[in-house]
């Protein structure tokens, strides 16, 4: 009989499981099982019994009093939200990135006029994509390797402060989301999956502690590794850099040189 | 799981009285805001100390989700779900508060042996009525160690077990606040269990041996 996993002991016990009745039946005649789903009720069951202090029964009014005075006459329209500043950076950025798929449109229908408009279209887009997170790639890798050669400033502290890293992978995260979701939309599957595993180890840097110790930073470098997202990275990061090569449309200098390398 | 929960009736209840308290604040009666405040302020305070382990920042987490929620109530377009909405909102600000501390504040974890209100405390739920010197220094280890395991989790573990565990969250709703997909919110879930687990299981199975997990017999 296969026994369960431990990560479906616990997902069974924290019931974020589909299989739960599957699961139901194989614990009723499987004793080992049990037993080591008690095993983890028992550490569980511990924990529940940390205290939590009672506020009081006035807490609810004290924190109104806290806070109301700190309120503004009425909440925010929700229009208003558009200018907070993180908005409009987000909103900069989009407006950057249509007027260069402007321009480059303009630019691709003077090479070739009055031919396939749509086609040029798509690889505009995509040359716009393939511009953005190459550049986005370039810079995740060069954060985790900086994060892998992080270590101590003094070699008598105990802790390596990795805050820089982390407020870079959370400003890097948003991006990742944007173009994760983009290259599922385009059909670049190959693409959004490496996107997909590099998001997670950003969501963990992210997430990690500020200070850590040189075995917590051994760890984080362990996930990078074994992931072997940097390696990931790279190759996208090149791959993205030949497609470039290849949507970019040759200019008379280009061109020039490409037909002397050629006679050569 | 700990957190109560309420019967159907009664959450729609709460969760309509809730929408027509956000509607009135939306056109302009602050009071109608304190309503909102008294009726979820216990539960917003009982995850944010559960997430950052002291009483003073969860009480700062709190003051600062209900400043939030009542800044940002014109794009709150679900108004029926005030309650889960607050939340999130708390849990987002507790990450950032665990952060922030830990910057601040390299002091260690201070058991909060002193705490008031601590009607659930382990010293106090042994089952022996009389519990001997042993059994009680037992109990303070065994605490000291939950809160260290607790301490050691990273911020995503931590506020994923503490949503899941104890609040009984969607996983949907904890991979909102960890701005991650579900499954990623979900492994977050089981690595905290795991670690917590390998950090405990010898105060709190003494004696007992885990199996090699995922064999077959």
């Amino acid at each position: 009989m296969k026994h369960m996993t431990e990560e479906e002991l616990i997902a069974y016990r924290e019931g974020v499981t589909a299989e739960r009745a599957g699961m139901a039946r194989h614990l009723s005649v499987c004793e080992e099982c049990r037993a080591e789903l008690e095993r983890i009720e028992a550490v569980l069951a511990a924990l529940d019994t940390l205290p939590v202090p009672y506020p009081g029964d006035d807490y609810g009014q004290r924190v109104w009093q806290q806070i109301a005075p700190r309120l503004p006459e009425k909440p925010a329209e929700w229009w208003q939200s558009w200018f907070e500043p993180k908005r409009l950076g987000a909103l900069a950025a989009v407006a950057a990135m249509l007027v260069i798929a402007f321009l480059a449109g303009r630019i691709s229908r003077h090479d070739r006029p009055g031919n396939d408009v749509v086609a040029n279209k798509e690889q505009i887009r995509e040359r716009v994509l393939v511009v953005a997170v190459g550049e986005h790639l370039g810079r995740s890798e060069m954060m985790l390797v900086e994060l892998s050669n992080a270590a101590p400033r003094d070699p008598a502290q105990k802790h390596v402060n990795i805050s820089t890293e982390q407020r870079r992978a959370e400003d890097l995260l948003d991006e990742n989301r944007l173009y994760r979701q983009t290259a599922l939309q385009e059909g670049d599957a190959a693409l959004a999956s490496v996107l997909d595993e590099l998001e997670r180890v950003l969501l963990d840097v992210a997430h990690s502690p500020e200070e850590v110790t040189p075995a917590q930073l051994d760890k984080i470098r362990q996930k990078i590794e074994a992931q072997g997202i940097l390696f990931k990275v790279r190759v996208v990061g090149r791959e993205l850099q030949e497609r470039q090569k290849a949507t970019t449309p040759p200019t008379e200098h280009n061109s020039s040189r490409e037909s002397e390398r050629n006679k050569a | 799981m700990i957190r109560m929960q309420p019967s159907d009736e009664n959450t729609r209840a709460i969760a309509e009285s809730d929408a027509v308290a956000v509607e009135r604040t939306l056109a302009g009666d602050r009071d109608a805001f304190r309503v909102l405040v008294e009726r979820h302020s216990h539960n917003v305070f009982r995850l944010a100390y559960r997430m950052t382990g002291n009483r003073q920042d969860a009480e700062e987490v709190v003051q600062e989700a209900f400043l939030r929620a009542y800044q940002k109530l014109g794009q709150f377009a679900a108004r029926a779900n005030f309650g889960t909405w607050v939340y999130r909102i708390a849990a987002n600000y507790a990450i950032d508060r665990m952060r922030q501390r830990k910057k601040e504040d390299t002091r260690k974890l201070e058991p909060a042996v002193h705490e008031e209100g601590t009607e659930n405390d382990p010293v106090t739920l042994v089952h022996d009525a009389a519990p001997t010197p042993e059994r009680l220094a037992h109990n303070i280890e065994l605490r000291e160690h939950m809160e260290m395991a607790l301490a050691a989790l990273s911020h995503s573990e931590r506020t994923a077990f503490v949503m899941r565990h104890w609040e009984g969250c969607a996983i949907e709703e904890i991979a909102q606040v960890l701005k991650s997909s579900s499954g990623a919110a979900k492994n977050t879930v089981f690595r905290a269990v795991q670690k917590l687990r390998l950090a405990l299981q010898p105060f709190v199975g003494r004696g007992t041996q885990a199996r090699a997990i995922g064999t077959e017999s």
